[in-house]
């Protein structure tokens, strides 16, 4: 019991970073139709340019202090985020506009390895570690109700948490704002929205510059658990089940998609993995959103598309 | 001048409805295969047929399976990868496990059970569309990844998942030498390539493309969704799985499943983008561009370097590589968004009314 109680809270705890990944491939949907391929390459470019910073910083300006080293960084890395999100706004979606969701998704394919490509040129492609001062050590919970207690991994929590945070904000900013409810209008319908006054281009570089911070945030935190590296760009992949299963156009569903994508690969690879092999988490992730696709062909939380001739 | 059509009456249904109604194309095509069975042979050197020749060949059969699904029938796929794996590995395993089996059967048996797994994994088209589509078939890709690792029978018991041929032969003639491979590939090529057109033009081809452009409209007319999607993506996996047998057996010797990986997927739906959606034709031109692009940098960029005084490492090419590759693809997306095979048809166009241009 306390076995299985365990592995649900890794799977939850899981479930929350992909979410966080997958939160960004939902606000690009949901304020412009993209289907944005490259949010794992945002991922990457992000975390590489926060690690690089973190560790140029003390160098350039003798700063001792890791804590604003690494602050320094977060900051000039979004200041990045900021730039590539104005760039791809000014030299291909402006370009795009009213073309095919298909001809958008390659489009972002090709951002994709471009970005891969020119993050690693400019700042390398070693391995690197950001050091946020996360706590490794793993704590011992519930240890009088269960024998040994359950194991929660500290850093998986709080990282848990930034991502609530987060979604809990970007919530807010999504529902209350003047600028998330102009996000909302372009979604639903980009010639009305741009009728009323609601300037297309700046919403846009907006919704881009979340998303990049979105992907730098994840970025930061996978980046301390796994180190930076080029396979921070396939978490994109362990990403899309979730959205598929989500909905693409929910950020609850993102959540919820995350939590149950989270659960299902931990449970199916520690419950089911031994008899077949192992090694199934990641395509019984896309098989168990695949399921549930065929019940809800628009993904659990998604808009329903009506077709008409 | 040379390329008017005047004159030439088309008397016959059948003149009009040639693949090639213009002769100079005719003359052309027939001029081309010539030259690819015999001019090539000649002057090309063992270099260039491993680095660039046969490469070529498998991947634009490859890419003209692509192109069926993509291309004409608008189910975007990113599982392609998976399968040209399974028509490797199910080749390697009717090779290897019948006594005496006869190469093209093999290769013609790995295009079958990948017609098998295309069709499994096509079933979530006739329900899902567009991009969650092109998300789920990534379970493809990474299910088939993960069997050829881990299930031992595939790969006859290498833990590795690494399998490798030998002895190949056609009718009693070795497939051994890049040239003898060269031209075995290029038959099975010109073949594939002339049954794909005759194909789309035909009626199915025709019910491919209704269901590409509004599929709802399509069922109205009469069309059968579930067919006409289905034997898309049946045709197009066959097709694929054969090209993926060949990858394996004919171009690598020995592979194992990284060489079928998702890395793969992408840049068969490269190919079909930057040679031109819907388009037999463009699949070869992409495929060339893909296949040369990068030989192209990896000579270029060091002499350029030096050139200036800079040494560039072979990171630094690879990644300009992805760079250029990124940034072609959303600028063919931009300008030209049907392809190489577009600018090909508009230089005909052009030729049409050369030197005069009234």
């Amino acid at each position: 019991m306390a076995f299985f109680l365990e592995t649900l809270l890794n799977g939850l705890m899981a479930g929350m970073l992909y979410s966080l990944v997958a939160l960004g491939f939902v606000l690009i949907f949901k304020a412009s139709g993209v289907f944005n391929f490259a949010q794992g390459a945002m991922v990457l470019f992000a975390a590489l340019a926060m690690a690089r910073f973190a560790e140029w910083i003390p160098q350039w300006t003798g700063i001792e202090s890791r804590w604003l080293a690494n602050t320094v960084a977060f900051v000039l890395a979004g200041a990045v985020m900021f730039v590539v999100a104005w760039l791809v706004e000014r030299l291909v979606l402006r370009h795009l506009v009213n073309q095919e969701a298909a001809t958008l998704l390659m489009a972002t394919l090709g951002i994709t390895y471009f970005m891969e490509g020119l993050g690693q040129t400019l700042f390398g492609s070693d391995i690197y570690k950001i050091d946020i001062g996360m706590p490794k050590e793993p704590i011992f919970a519930f240890a009088s109700v269960f024998e040994g207690g359950i194991l929660i991994n500290q850093e998986d929590l709080i990282a848990a948490a930034i991502a609530a945070v987060l979604v809990a904000g970007l919530s807010v900013f999504f529902q209350k704002t003047a600028t998330g409810r102009a996000l909302r209008a372009v979604a639903d319908d980009h010639q009305a929205a741009q009728s009323i006054g609601i300037p297309l281009n700046r919403i846009w570089v907006i919704v881009w510059c979340v998303a990049g911070v979105v992907a730098l945030v994840a970025g930061m935190i996978w980046g301390s658990k796994l180190g930076v590296q080029f396979s921070l760009a396939t978490v994109a992949l362990r990403a899309l089940p979730v959205i598929i299963l989500g909905g693409l156009t929910s950020v609850p569903g993102a959540i919820i998609g995350g939590l149950i994508i989270g659960v299902g690969e931990k449970l199916s690879e520690v419950y089911l993995g031994p008899f077949v092999g192992g090694g199934i988490e990641i395509w019984f992730a896309y098989m168990l959103a695949l399921v549930f696709l065929l019940f809800r062909p628009q993904g659990l939380f998604g808009e329903k598309i009506i077709d008409r001739v | 001048m040379f390329y008017r059509e005047n004159g030439q009456f088309k008397t016959t249904y059948t003149a009009d409805q040639q693949i090639f109604a213009i002769a100079q194309d005719r003359w052309a095509i027939l001029a081309l295969i010539a030259f690819a069975f015999i001019g090539v042979p000649m002057l090309a050197d063992e270099y260039l047929f491993r680095a660039i020749f046969i490469p070529f060949l498998i991947l634009a059969l490859a890419a003209v399976g692509v192109n069926i699904l993509v291309g004409y029938c608008g189910q975007i796929s990113l599982g392609s990868g998976a399968f040209m794996a399974v028509g490797a590995y199910a080749a390697y395993n009717t090779f290897v496990r019948i006594e005496g089996m006869p190469l093209l059967v093999a290769l013609l048996s790995g295009g079958f059970f990948a017609t098998l797994v295309g069709i499994f994994f096509g079933i979530p088209s006739l329900r899902v569309k567009g991009l969650y589509l092109a998300v789920a078939t990534l379970a493809a890709q990474f299910f088939c990844d993960w069997a050829f690792l881990r299930i031992g029978w595939f790969t006859h018991g290498n833990p590795s998942g690494s399998v490798s041929v030998s002895n190949l032969q056609v009718f009693g003639l070795p497939v051994e030498s890049p040239l003898q491979k060269y031209l075995f590939c290029l038959a099975l090529l010109v073949l594939f390539a002339l049954l794909a057109k005759n194909l789309v033009r035909s009626a199915i081809g025709r019910e491919w493309m209704a269901i590409r452009d509004m599929d709802v409209a399509a069922a109205v007319i009469g069309i059968r969704p579930m067919y006409a999607k289905l034997s898309a993506f049946a045709v197009s996996s066959f097709i694929i799985g054969v090209a993926g047998a060949l990858w394996g057996f004919v171009h690598l010797g020995a592979w194992e499943p990284a060489a079928f990986s998702v890395d793969r997927s992408f840049q068969l739906l490269f190919m079909v983008i930057i040679g031109g959606l819907g388009s037999i034709m463009g699949s070869f031109f992409g495929a060339a561009f893909i296949v040369v692009l990068p030989i192209v940098l990896n000579q270029l960029l060091p002499a350029l370097g030096s050139l200036v005084g800079v040494e560039i490492s072979t990171a630094a090419i690879s990644h300009t590589e992805f760079m250029v590759f990124g940034a072609l693809i959303v600028w063919f997306l931009i300008v030209e968004p049907h392809g190489l095979a577009k600018l090909w048809s508009i230089g005909k166009q052009k030729l049409r009314l050369w030197p005069f241009p009234h």
